[in-house]
């Protein structure tokens, strides 16, 4: 797969496999992480993968940016979208609407749905976890279904709070902990995703298969 | 030990920051203002990316409980121990009993206070640095308070060595009141209508006072986007400017988010970054002005190489 490899500003180089919300693409995705890591380069600091792009930190005083775009270039011809493993499970309780959920109303009169119909389109969906990110733990998971596809906030919330159930275009995400957010809040479960005291501080790994079940809707 | 008596603002412990993690979305924190950070530790002979005590927007006044050497360095504060006043970027002694107070002086934001031997305090995720948004790391992963208590590690040198060591001008950053930053071109800038990108290089922003260690907001002529200012999620870095659809960017700082979904129209240059980080919000103006990846990296390693002779030959 030709990847297109553009600099994110003087000490990271992203490199982008696609446009699009794809598993195939975020396997190979996947794929060219565990190719750079296993390599090993001197200048590396740590590598972000995401739904169709791999993130590399890089130390500047150690590694060029040529350098390590070739270096990527290169690995990316080698990076096949192989699954690795059996996906996890993970079953996630939702309490659905009401100060739990305050966007599903907007959210149900924006996609001309009643509140029943989306609560049982996210419900229904097996979601897969493509990537973490934004804050510890976070898990970007998709793909919605369609009749769900919402825009952001056009001004994110100064505080969310941990245990949102949001959604975000063709996305369904977690706040693991209390942050400013742009997606639409439309539940709220009691899981922690993210303890960092623990030996395991993440609920969920890229990869794993998620379900949302009903616990409780609140008007 | 170190004890705090008194404190305001945002004062926190950082080293260099939380790296590794951030495939997990555990962001990188440390600080705000890295040369200062760098220099305040070299000065009283630790590694630079030894924890210290970083103030924003506030003060802090501390007891020394042992026999300590302490060091200053950043902008926007004046340094006091026992009765004496100290300019940051210079070491200097301090008995047990004694009191050093950090006090806002002047422009500037952050202050970085460095004790021989570091803060010794257990690392959380590989780093001691404190992350407020995640409540981990640091002091219980909050802002310093009353009644805290410092423990310092054992010095690299002997404390006889080490006061009275200053920093020179010349590997201290530039700061000024009014900043030209430069920047990279980020990865969406052709998301941005030509009246945008221009706008965004030739008008002058204002740092918001809805800004803190995870991001700056700027307001100044909106980026109009030629395309949506939503994308998929994708990796994120210090430095970079995310553009929201309401068109006023937003700098990522030190706890920045490790991915973004809004449109990146550029990148500060991590030479520049401390520069950003001590303007006064609600005050200061900024400009920017496109570099490339390379002339970026070699302002970086000819700032880096200044630093390496940062302590004045007496």
């Amino acid at each position: 797969m030709r990847p297109t490899i553009v600099p994110l500003g003087d000490s990271a180089l992203l490199v982008r496999l696609g446009n699009e919300i794809d598993l195939e693409i975020n396997q190979c995705v996947h794929a060219l992480d565990a190719l750079l890591r296993a390599d090993a380069v001197e200048g590396v600091i740590e590598t972000v993968p995401a739904y169709a792009t791999l993130l590399v930190h890089y130390d500047p005083l150690v590694v060029t940016y040529e350098k390590l775009s070739d270096w990527a270039n290169a690995a990316a011809d080698r990076a096949e979208s192989t699954a690795t493993r059996r996906p996890r499970q993970i079953e996630v309780p939702v309490r659905y609407g009401g100060a739990s959920g305050p966007d599903l109303e907007w959210v149900a009169a924006h996609q001309r749905l009643s509140i029943a119909d989306v609560i049982h389109l996210h419900a229904s969906q097996r979601c897969t976890v493509y990537m973490m990110g934004f804050t510890p733990g976070f898990p970007y998971m998709g793909k919605l279904h369609p009749l769900l596809v919402t825009p952001r906030l056009d001004t994110p919330r100064t505080l969310v709070r941990a245990g949102s159930v949001a959604i975000a275009g063709e996305q369904t995400g977690i706040y693991p902990v209390d942050s400013p957010g742009g997606w639409r809040l439309i539940g709220w479960t009691p899981l922690h995703l993210f303890d960092p005291a623990s030996n395991m501080p993440f609920l969920f790994a890229p990869g794993d298969e998620v379900r949302f079940a009903i616990e409780a809707i609140d008007a | 030990m170190l004890e705090v008596t008194d404190v305001g603002g945002l004062a926190t412990i950082q080293d260099s920051g939380r790296s590794g993690w951030r495939r997990f979305g555990v962001p990188l924190s440390g600080p705000m203002d890295a040369p200062a950070f760098q220099a305040a530790n070299l000065l009283v002979g630790n590694p630079s990316d030894t924890a210290a005590l970083e103030i924003g927007a506030g003060e802090i006044e501390l007891r020394a409980n042992q026999d300590c050497v302490i060091a200053a360095a950043g902008a926007g504060y004046s340094l006091s121990v026992y009765t004496w006043e100290f300019p940051l970027w210079d070491s200097c002694f301090v008995r047990a009993g004694w009191t050093i107070r950090l006090r806002k002086n002047g422009w500037g934001m952050w202050a970085y206070l460095a004790v021989a031997g570091g803060f010794d305090i257990p690392p959380i995720l590989d780093s001691c640095s404190t992350y407020l948004r995640g409540h981990f790391g640091g002091i219980d992963g909050r802002l310093l308070q009353s009644g805290d208590q410092l423990p310092i590690g054992t010095p690299q040198l002997p404390l006889v060595d080490l006061p009275a060591r200053t920093w020179v001008a010349e590997a201290r950053p530039a700061y000024r009141e009014s900043a030209t930053l430069e920047v990279i071109p980020g990865p969406q800038i052709h998301h941005f209508t030509e009246e945008g990108i221009q706008a965004f290089l030739s008008s002058s922003y204002r740092v918001s006072i809805a800004s803190d260690r995870m991001g700056y907001r700027l307001e100044g002529a909106p980026l109009m986007h030629s395309e949506s200012a939503n994308l998929i999620s994708e990796g994120m870095n210090i430095g970079a400017i995310q553009v929201p659809a309401d068109g006023q960017p937003i700098v990522m700082m030190a706890d920045c988010a490790t991915t973004g979904g809004y449109s990146k129209i550029a990148s500060i240059i991590r030479a520049d970054l401390p520069l950003l980080a001590q303007c006064t919000p609600g005050k200061d103006p900024v400009r920017f002005r496109e570099t490339t990846v390379q002339a970026a990296q070699e302002k970086y390693r000819v700032m880096m190489k200044k630093m390496k002779h940062g302590i004045a030959d007496l």
